[in-house]
């Protein structure tokens, strides 16, 4: 790597924390732009997608693990199961195919 | 501190505890990939106590191991976590209008999707000691695991890391799924997002656009392209 490691995470923190302050100090009443409002209600969830596919389907080396793992997050998210749980069983579930599929 | 400061103290950390032992799992992946892209247990242990941010580390990682600008890697921490900026508006109304700066900038440190859950969710007010609490148990999760991933990673059968890779994806998936399923808007943003980005990954000339600018590029075009087509009535308390 070029960059300065040191430079890359004091700059993470400096922006990641700003972000965290800055409304709760300084503004006590809400945004009113509708827009703006809108538009930051649906950052996090495209964002998250952005991030999430399609590299999810490299991210244990072969396709066909990550698709019995995406499957069980899929069903348990829509179960509406905890975030550790989620992570937990869908890790499991990768695991578990990985050594069927080693014995066929 | 009085008694019903170290009430509230406690009642954090035991609404903080599930969310510490969830991080300490979560970073343990984060950490196996900080060392994939080259960071020491130093380094990444530092960036994940300071950070204390699951995407946005994530996205840091690719955009360390491309050797991108200082610049871009400001820009998209700004994108990715202006959620937190989200979370911020909402808790500046949920603690006591008379709250002392110094405890708004502690309280600011913790915002995190999951301590802004547990948070958001109080009755009452928010005391910046609940904050604490909570904070105590969750940090020093997120940071220990971030250290075992990076020097037990390479120790574990490749099997079991190989699985692991998917807890952060499936952990996003547990953020959005249930929100997609109560808004039909959501689900539609998210899934055009994953048409957008399948299609910047692998089709001619726009996949040498580096993934940093494509997390950015599509998440404000599209959030932006949502916002407009259905603006949100009430953003709060969701």
């Amino acid at each position: 790597m070029s960059g300065n490691i040191w430079i890359y995470i004091a700059v993470m923190a400096v922006v990641t924390y700003l972000i965290r302050m800055l409304p709760l100090t300084l503004l006590r009443r809400e945004i009113k732009n509708k827009t703006l409002r809108s538009f930051l209600y649906y950052v996090p969830y495209v964002t998250l997608t952005v991030m999430t596919f399609p590299a999810i389907l490299t991210a244990t080396g072969d396709i066909r693990t990550a698709a019995a793992g995406i499957i069980c997050a899929i069903i348990l998210a829509w179960k509406k199961q905890s975030l550790p749980v989620v992570a937990f069983v869908s890790c499991a579930v990768v695991f578990v195919t990985g050594l069927v599929l080693g014995l066929i | 501190m009085s008694e019903k400061k170290t009430n509230m103290f406690i009642q954090g950390i035991k609404d903080g505890f599930p969310i510490g032992l969830g991080y300490l799992a979560v970073s343990f992946t984060l950490g196996i990939q900080c060392r994939e892209a080259g960071l020491s247990a130093f380094e990444a242990t530092i960036m994940s106590l300071v950070n204390l941010t699951s995407a946005g580390e994530f996205a840091a990682l690719t955009i360390i191991k491309a050797a991108s600008s200082y610049l871009e890697m400001a820009v998209s921490q700004l994108i990715i976590n202006l959620r937190y900026m989200l979370m911020s508006f909402a808790l500046s109304q949920k603690v006591e209008p008379s709250l002392p700066v110094g405890h708004r900038l502690g309280i600011s440190f913790g915002v995190t999707d999951e301590i802004f859950g547990i948070s958001i969710g109080l009755k009452g007010k928010l005391k910046p000691s609940y904050s604490y609490g909570a904070m105590a148990v969750a940090v020093p999760g997120w940071t220990l695991g971030t250290f075992l991933g990076v020097v037990m990673g390479n120790v574990l059968p490749a099997s079991v890391v190989s699985a692991l890779s998917l807890a952060l994806y499936a952990m996003f998936i547990a953020i959005i799924m249930p929100k997609a399923k109560e808004d039909k808007h959501v689900a539609f943003a998210c899934l055009m997002a994953m048409v957008f980005s399948a299609v910047f990954t692998y089709a001619p000339l726009v996949k040498d656009i580096s993934a940093g600018s494509r997390i950015i590029i599509l998440t404000i075009v599209l959030s932006m392209a949502a916002a407009v087509i259905w603006p949100v009535e009430d953003t709060q308390g969701s």
